[in-house]
């Protein structure tokens, strides 16, 4: 069974820190991540940026594009796609290919760091 | 991080949020900075215990707020109870919890908490030595230390700024579209304000510097989170994002100012140029361009080239000249001299930057700038002369030292060999 874990923090926070401590968190993980990657049990690790550097784009009826993440409580994150697009434009597009006829809700957010360390299968 | 660690960063960042409603509910700087104090004193205490509460910030708000309370209540035996205009709000304890206060509520609190230190009055410094004290929680040593002054003398400043801005009288009401723009605008100078603090260290070593254009990023980023679809907060992170990338190749192991040209690009912060530049194309989105956003754009073309010789100068030179169009100044018209030096060569470049002989009289940029093209157009002894008003004018060591390397090669072409 393969699981996806979903890092949730409080942004504020997260931003706070200091280049230090932001290194000391990454080498804290790095030892248990590694140790995975050994197994062949390590899939993709992705960081994104900053929610302020995210776009959202509803979709139903006219598509609307909103500046900002995705706050809505209601709907649950179900998964999500890497993508390799030009540029923001072109993202937009490509969210609306995929969304197209649906009620989904796509957050673009541009990748910080993209580990693609793939699973031993 | 030590095993209660994660408390500093979560106090340090609900401050801006905390104090500015607190300062809402008392109406008064000091006393809600002492209430915040003492709630994060009661928070050091009790969150190893019980755990982080689910809204840490609200947490602090409520206890904040309560142990000022008791703290009136103590004193209105012996002194007459405040006006009640002095203490507003304060209903019944459900209603803080009712409002469970998410960003939307704590925007105008965070942008009057910051607006509050630009007051007009101020001089740029002592609105800077505000901001750093009351939103970002820096300790005065701190913040003189950042200032080469002495901590007393910083001391000073701060309660003198502090004064001036209880005599102002900010209104406490939940601003209108316009006075909230006008705000926004204030506050965003301000912060930049804060960076450059940290970036042209006037008059400091850079490396002291350096934690005040950590602080401004941070408030850039908060002011972006409270209103994320501005093209100008948008923008004006972007812009300090970008220039911050540059950091580490800005200066030598002397010390010495290592110009754009010949930076080490390899040193450039990879991940803050990303960020910087996907903001600015959410910016462009929005077709409201600003001087933040074409300063950004700019920025954003140096750090597109993976050399110096890969730079899109005439880019730049349009977009200083969209900047010149949105906020003429002479200094604008000095960068962009640079620019159409790069595209047009000296001459023109140098025709360009005459008229700013007189308003730019005290600018060492402009002798350094002057300097260059004169030397570049073999006109040595003039170019000594400007390069001497610069030395004159510089600010750091760092500068005059920079200025001196030109003087040095400019005597020595000039010997018979």
């Amino acid at each position: 069974m393969l699981y996806a874990f979903l890092c949730c923090h409080d942004e504020a926070v997260d931003n706070s820190w200091t280049k230090e401590e932001d290194d000391a968190v990454l080498a804290k993980r790095h030892k248990v991540t590694e140790r995975l990657a050994a197994k062949g049990k390590l899939g993709p690790a992705v960081r994104l940026m900053p929610t302020t550097a995210a776009t959202t784009v509803r979709m139903g009826g006219e598509p609307v594009v909103l500046d900002g993440p995705f706050a809505e409580t209601k709907e649950a994150l179900l998964g999500f796609y890497l993508i390799d697009c030009d540029s923001l434009d072109e993202a937009i597009e490509t969210a609306k290919e995929i969304g197209r006829d649906e009620k989904v809700v796509f957050e673009i957010r541009p990748v910080k760091l993209f580990a693609p360390k793939g699973i031993a299968s | 991080m030590t095993t209660f660690g994660w408390i500093d960063p979560v106090l340090r960042s609900a401050r801006p949020q905390a104090i500015g409603a607190l300062l809402r509910y008392f109406r008064d700087l000091d006393q809600a900075e002492e209430a915040f104090q003492e709630a994060c004193l009661r928070a050091l205490k009790n969150w190893p215990v019980n755990g982080p509460p689910r809204d840490p910030i609200a947490w602090l708000i409520l206890v904040g707020r309560n142990v000022a309370l008791d703290d009136v209540r103590r004193r209105s035996k012996s002194a007459p109870l405040p006006a009640d205009d002095a203490i507003s709000d304060l209903d019944d304890a459900e209603t803080d919890i009712a409002e469970r206060l998410d960003s939307s509520h704590y925007r105008d609190d965070v942008l009057r908490l910051l607006f509050i230190c630009c007051h007009p009055d101020l001089p740029a410094v002592q609105q800077v030595a505000l901001a750093l004290r009351v939103v970002s929680g820096l300790s005065v040593k701190e913040i003189a230390r950042a200032f080469l002054v002495s901590e007393s003398a910083m001391e000073q400043r701060i309660t003198r700024a502090k004064s001036r801005v209880a005599r102002a009288d900010v209104p406490f009401e939940t601003p209108g579209a316009i006075e909230r723009a006008e705000r926004l605008g204030a506050v965003a100078a301000m912060i930049y304000l804060v960076f450059n603090e940290g970036y042209s260290a006037s008059g400091g070593s850079v490396h002291v510097r350096k934690p005040l254009c950590e602080e401004a990023i941070r408030l850039a980023r908060l002011l972006l989170t409270l209103f994320p679809g501005e093209p100008e907060v948008l923008g004006l992170t972007a812009l300090l994002l970008l220039q911050h990338a540059r950091a580490p190749a800005r200066l030598d192991g002397d010390g010495a100012i290592v110009l754009l040209d010949d930076q080490d690009r390899r040193l450039w912060d990879r991940d803050l140029i990303a960020e910087g530049l996907a903001l600015i194309e959410k910016a462009v989105r929005h077709r409201r361009p600003g001087p933040y956003q074409i300063q950004a754009a700019i920025a954003g073309v140096h750090a597109h080239a993976a050399k110096p010789e890969d730079t899109n100068w005439s880019e730049i030179d349009q977009l200083y000249a969209t900047l010149e169009r949105l906020q003429p100044s002479p200094v604008v018209t000095l960068n962009r001299a640079v620019a159409v030096n790069k595209v047009h060569g000296p001459a023109t470049a140098l025709a360009m930057i005459e008229p700013l002989a007189e308003p730019l009289a005290g600018y060492f940029h402009f002798f350094g700038v002057k300097g260059g093209l004169l030397m570049q157009l073999g006109r040595a002894n003039e170019a000594r002369v400007a390069f001497g008003q610069a030395i004159a004018l510089a600010h750091t060591p760092a500068e005059a030292a920079h200025i001196r390397l030109h003087l040095d090669r400019l005597i020595k072409e000039s010997q018979p060999a």
